[in-house]
């Protein structure tokens, strides 16, 4: 195609790029330099000290949490899908159907699914409930509101993003190399470790990306099976939005949350390889 | 001579068609065996069992005096040559030939790896990748990887077919002489006759599963038990069921006296360099090609010609 066609293809897409993610993250550049407003917005004079705040102990608290959780949650998902991709990968005629299957959580809305959740491991949920008719056990199981639910909740929710670009790098994996390991002495556990697992680490890593940095800024998860008691970063971003109305210190906040994100990315990619 | 290498009566049904069938081999110890044949007639699949990577369906393979068709490839003393190649992408030339030799857990790696680069004249390129190699290097890489774990048989599977037909033949030579120097028995699958009669000592010539015949090259080019060897290896003239080399068929204007000829004019002249091969239609019908020196050749298309050859060299297969 030549270069004016070309620019005609890509003007609605630049254009919807400009005004919904280069003005918005402007304005939100803006805005983490401002002073909080009396009901919510910012007003003059600029300041600094929205980013000073945030090397208080209280929020480094939150942020290394949130690492943790996100971390965790990253790990089980590699733990969980690298089996999972490896058996899709070699089901031959059946991979389409089993690949439909990791996706199909995605026809519902995140925000039931994780509520379905709730109604599982609450304290009169379906579990506790059967549990206790059962005389398994006398008082419920506390399920929910703690770490555990949310890291469940996100591995729940992002293990299809780790399956995903797993099952693409196994797919591709030449099997003549899985036979040339056998043929050289090596017996199937130890081609998993030596070949398998080396050869698919780009699709771990993308995966890992691709899980981890929407783990690092939930907010919908940590908040309903979290509870209280479960602050993380995207909690305290969102917050500032609504109940504690610090739109300047929230802007900063957010914007902390996503260099360390791309910082990340940046350390996780191998020379000379492509982000993601 | 003793065998190292013995299939009886193997075959391989898979679920649409059968593979292999009965085939039975004896490969002595040291020799260059090549199974030959057309794509699908079964030779990949048969040295797939003998790897391991296959099971046979009836039949048993045994190597040195042990059985070994049940075993799985990890426990089989033979390497493979992939067609691919098959060199691991995330290691180095060392890496990918020290590969089996961890796992074996040898002392002097270092020295073996040493030694079998040295063999392969790959010294110097050990921390070189896979993608970092030409064609033929990377060829001598999964050579080294198998030789140096001392396999009973070397597999070869068409290891030569990647290459392009310029380096094909120079790479040929060198295998030969590695194959020698070493004393490695191979078992060499191929398509290419030229290929399985310049490189080996011995030639299983397959088809639809089976062999139809196993012999020397010279055996199988002068004698050989079926048409399809006769067509298969080399050029063959067929008139019925009679069939004569090129390089047996006589040309001239004119017979010498006395000597039983065909009339024939010459339909065309294929220039090959070395020699030429004179095509001409015998009076009877059938195309007929006769190979000469390019000095004896005065031939052109239309001419009147007598064709003649020794009885000695007729080859018949009735039908």
């Amino acid at each position: 195609m030549t270069a004016p066609v070309r620019r005609v293809f890509l003007t609605p897409a630049i254009l919807l790029m400009i005004t919904t993610f280069a003005v918005p993250m402007i304005i939100v550049g803006v805005y983490s330099f401002m002073s909080r407003g009396a009901y919510g917005g910012v007003t003059p004079p600029f300041t600094l000290e929205n980013y000073t705040r945030l090397f208080d102990p209280l929020y480094g608290v939150i942020l290394l949490r949130s690492f943790w959780i996100a971390g965790i949650s990253t790990a089980l998902c590699v733990l969980l899908g690298f089996p999972l991709a490896l058996f899709i990968a070699q089901s031959g005629s059946r991979k389409n159907l089993y690949l439909s299957l990791v996706i199909l959580p995605f026809w519902t809305s995140f925000l039931i699914r994780t509520y379905a959740w709730m109604f599982l491991l609450r304290d009169t949920g379906l579990i506790n409930t059967i549990l206790q008719s059962l005389h398994l056990i006398g008082a419920p199981l506390p399920m929910l509101y703690n770490d555990g639910a949310v890291i469940l909740g996100l591995v729940y929710g992002y293990l299809p993003f780790m399956v995903l670009p797993l099952f693409a790098t196994l797919e591709r994996l030449d099997p003549s190399l899985l036979e040339a390991a056998a043929d050289l002495g090596a017996r199937p556990l130890e081609t998993l470790w030596r070949v398998t697992i080396p050869l698919a680490a780009p699709g771990v890593r993308a995966g890992a990306i691709l899980t981890f940095v929407p783990c690092l800024g939930t907010y919908l998860t940590s908040d309903l099976l979290g509870g209280s008691k479960t602050i993380l970063v995207g909690n305290l971003v969102q917050n500032q939005f609504t109940t504690s109305r610090d739109w300047p210190f929230g802007a900063a906040a957010s914007l902390v949350l996503m260099a360390v994100a791309i910082l990340l990315m940046f350390a996780a990619r191998r020379k000379g390889e492509d982000l993601l | 001579m003793d065998a190292i290498l013995e299939l009886r009566n193997v075959s391989k049904q898979f679920p649409t068609h059968r593979a292999v069938d009965r085939v039975s081999l004896a490969i002595p110890r040291g020799a260059f065996f090549s199974l030959l044949g057309p794509s699908g007639c079964g030779k990949t699949t048969t040295l797939r069992m003998v790897a391991g990577f296959e099971t046979p369906t009836e039949g048993e393979v045994w190597l040195s005096g042990q059985r070994i068709d049940h075993l799985p490839p990890y426990q089989r003393n033979v390497n493979t040559v992939f067609q691919s190649y098959a060199l691991f992408p995330h290691l180095t030339v060392r890496g990918n030939v020290e590969f089996g030799l961890r796992r074996k857990s040898v002392n002097d790696i270092e020295a073996k790896v040493r030694e079998v680069l040295n063999q392969v004249s790959l010294t110097g390129k050990e921390s070189r990748k896979p993608t970092e190699l030409s064609g033929g290097e990377r060829q001598r890489v999964a050579l080294a990887r198998s030789l140096v774990l001392a396999p009973d048989v070397l597999l070869l599977d068409e290891p030569l077919s990647a290459l392009d037909p310029q380096l094909r033949k120079h790479v040929r030579a060198e295998l030969k002489d590695l194959q020698r120097r070493i004393g490695v028995t191979f078992l060499f699958v191929t398509h290419d006759q030229e290929e399985a009669l310049s490189l080996s000592d011995g030639i299983a010539v397959m088809r639809n599963g089976a062999v139809e015949q196993t012999g020397t090259p010279q055996d199988l080019y002068q004698r050989p038990a079926t048409k399809f060897v006769a067509t298969f290896l080399g050029a063959m003239n067929w008139i019925g069921d009679l069939g004569i080399r090129p390089e047996s068929v006589h040309i001239a204007a004119r017979a010498p006296s006395g000597t039983p000829s065909r009339s024939a004019h010459v339909t065309g002249i294929v220039y090959l360099g070395a020699y030429v091969h004179v095509e001409a239609r015998l009076e009877s019908g059938e195309s007929i090609t006769a190979q000469v020196a390019p000095g004896d050749h005065t031939f052109f298309p239309g001419d009147a010609v007598q064709i003649w050859w020794s009885p000695a060299d007729e080859l018949r297969f009735p039908a």
